[in-house]
């Protein structure tokens, strides 16, 4: 996302005669940012570093909200759910939205089809969709009774868990259940990206005898490296802030076995009322979330590959 | 700034034979059958009656629409409806019409502080949404709009995304009409309502769908800001739905249903502007 070159002339200086319009413009929206980003976040932090309930502010609580937090088994169970569902569900989507976009990239019939259909998720409102997969992993589900089904078929028999009730397995589900939502993304992102690789470099890839291998591995992966570093980045802080689809699905349970953080926030904030222990444990993502970005923002020069346009 | 989602001009060779073409469809239905068969489940079970469906008889002799009979005896889905139209279309329309006047001063007009205010905005982007979601509670409450359509909208008025996606293509629309209007006597006012905003048509079209569609499917927000029943939107409702008739499928499945169909039917009427407004939004306009 680079901001395009900055070519007026003189583009910097800033016209007297535009000074209050300037502001009138942006007056609506400075409001907004004002009240709803910059006091919330002076307000957040507030309440991290402080005893905050019911009744609002109590006293000044220095960093106790936070070594409260790091001693609270439930918010590390949290934190490891949430890194579950990030290394599950970041590269199986990017693998899968990546190969169905490469499958539609082919000049074949029916490909409006296909698109129309793998992309429906995408605009389905979640709640409906985990509704259809508590159904659907439900302990005599469709899912249970396929897969038991096929199995006794090919001659042998299989025991399948109860999804949603097992602390194994309803984390799972979840991932499933996100896979089917948003891979219709991914793949629409780098179908964009497919279409605008140049078709000169196959034909140059092809000349020099590359195999279809090859020319995957050398000319399309690279050619379509920032489209994989932004939705990797994009996904992954979308992985850290999974709510409803737990939420809805497993209400976190059985155990907080499936609790994301983002859930454990909700429920500390207006299930316990404790908007202190709830905002101490935002920052603490937030961090992580930063973190995270900067480490990949770092690794991409080794991997991301960006034409020097001309 | 143009997405092409579908030319099917100027892809990879495929360099596939007859047989690889049949693979490669062989594939590609596997997996419409696997995108596909929650939303056939789904209407299947809400034709069934509950009887039938406890003993497992998908027969379709035993459709009917008693399920959705019930459902809309049980549940406001009407209220849910009319709820979530006004809050999707008014903040829509709100935050394409403040983003839009906030990104042409960014991008065309020249004040001082311009260029770090917009940094500041830039910088706010990486905020994850928890951090903000709690102080905008107790805001929200503090200004006496708990439970009320001003908690719903007013905060989806301001958008740093938004702004972001238009100041720069408004950035790229060509300076000299700006500077042409203004010698006819042109104010900025006039400038933005009839050159920048028709210039800006697509771009708009597909911010607005984006935008929409992603307040439409919200959950948590009206989730944290709503109590009373008149006052959830559909996803909102069907949760509580959820609660309360945690296994009987038939109306759940009614439910989700009627949530559905509306947006899947506009989906499919319009699925170029869909993809083509995800796609261009998701990659912040590239």
């Amino acid at each position: 996302m680079t901001l395009p070159s900055e070519h007026h002339r003189s583009w910097r200086r800033w016209r007297p005669d535009q000074q209050w319009e300037g502001y009138l413009f942006i007056l609506p929206s400075f409001l907004g940012f004002l009240v709803f980003v910059i006091a919330a976040v002076l307000f957040s932090l507030g309440i991290s570093f402080s005893h905050w309930g019911l009744t609002g502010f109590k006293e000044w609580a220095g960093l106790q909200n936070y070594q409260a937090l790091l001693r609270d088994p439930v918010f590390w169970r949290a934190l490891g759910n949430t890194l579950f569902y990030l290394i599950t569900i970041v590269p199986s989507q990017l693998v899968l939205g990546l190969a169905m976009a490469l499958a539609l990239n082919q000049a074949l019939r029916g490909i409006g089809f296909y698109r129309l259909i793998y992309f429906m998720p995408v605009v389905t409102t979640i709640v409906a969709g985990a509704i259809v997969f508590r159904l659907l992993f439900s302990a005599q589900g469709p899912v249970n009774s396929f897969i038991e089904g096929a199995a006794a078929l090919l001659g042998f028999g299989v025991e399948m868990p109860n999804w949603l009730g097992s602390t194994r397995y309803a984390k799972w589900a979840v991932v499933f259940l996100t896979l089917w939502k948003n891979t219709g993304f991914t793949m629409v992102i780098y179908l964009a990206a497919l279409q605008g690789v140049p078709r000169e470099l196959y034909d140059a890839a092809h000349t020099d005898g590359a195999n279809a291998w090859q020319r995957f591995r050398n000319v399309t992966l690279p050619m379509i490296s920032p489209t994989t570093f932004f939705l990797f980045v994009f996904q992954a802080i979308g992985a850290f802030q999974l709510f409803t689809e737990p939420f809805v699905m497993t209400r976190g349970g059985p155990a907080n076995s499936s609790l994301s953080v983002v859930q454990y926030i909700y429920f500390a904030a207006f299930r316990d009322i404790r908007m202190d222990k709830a905002s101490a444990m935002a920052w603490f993502l937030f961090v992580f979330i930063f973190i995270f970005t900067l480490i990949q923002n770092r690794m991409q020069q080794h991997w991301v590959y960006y034409e020097t346009s001309e | 700034m143009t997405v092409h989602v579908s030319t099917p001009t100027g892809q990879a060779p495929t360099g596939l034979g007859r047989w690889g073409r049949l693979a490669l469809h062989a594939v590609l239905l596997t997996g419409t059958l696997l995108m596909i068969t929650p939303f056939l489940v789904m209407l299947v079970v809400s034709l069934i009656p509950q009887e039938a469906f406890l003993a497992r008889d998908f027969s379709p002799a035993n459709f009917s629409l008693n399920n959705f009979a019930e459902t809309f005896r049980q549940v406001p889905f009407g209220r849910y409806y009319f709820n979530s139209t006004v809050v999707s279309v008014s903040v829509t329309i709100g935050q394409i019409l403040v983003s839009s006047l906030a990104a042409f001063a960014f991008a065309r007009l020249r004040f001082r502080g311009r260029d770090a205010l917009f940094l500041l905005y830039l910088a706010t982007l990486m905020i994850p949404f928890p951090v903000t979601l709690i102080p905008n509670f107790l805001i929200i409450r503090g200004l006496g709009w708990y439970d009320s359509y001003p908690a719903l909208i007013v905060p989806g008025f301001f958008s740093v995304f938004s702004t972001f996606l238009l100041r720069q293509y408004y950035r790229g629309l060509p300076m000299e009409l700006d500077e042409a209007a203004r010698m006819d006597g042109a104010s900025s006012l006039r400038i933005w309502w009839q050159i920048v905003l028709p210039l800006s048509g697509p771009v708009l079209a597909a911010l607005a769908i984006f935008v929409f569609q992603g307040v439409w499917n919200d959950f948590l927000w009206p989730l944290v800001v709503t109590t009373s029943v008149e006052m959830r939107t559909i996803p909102v409702g069907l949760n509580s739905f959820v609660g309360q008739y945690s296994t009987a499928w038939g109306l759940l499945m009614a439910g989700s249903v009627i949530a559905l169909l509306p947006v899947l039917v506009i989906y499919i009427l319009a699925q170029r502007w869909f993809v083509e407004g995800i796609t261009l939004s998701g990659m912040g306009g590239r």
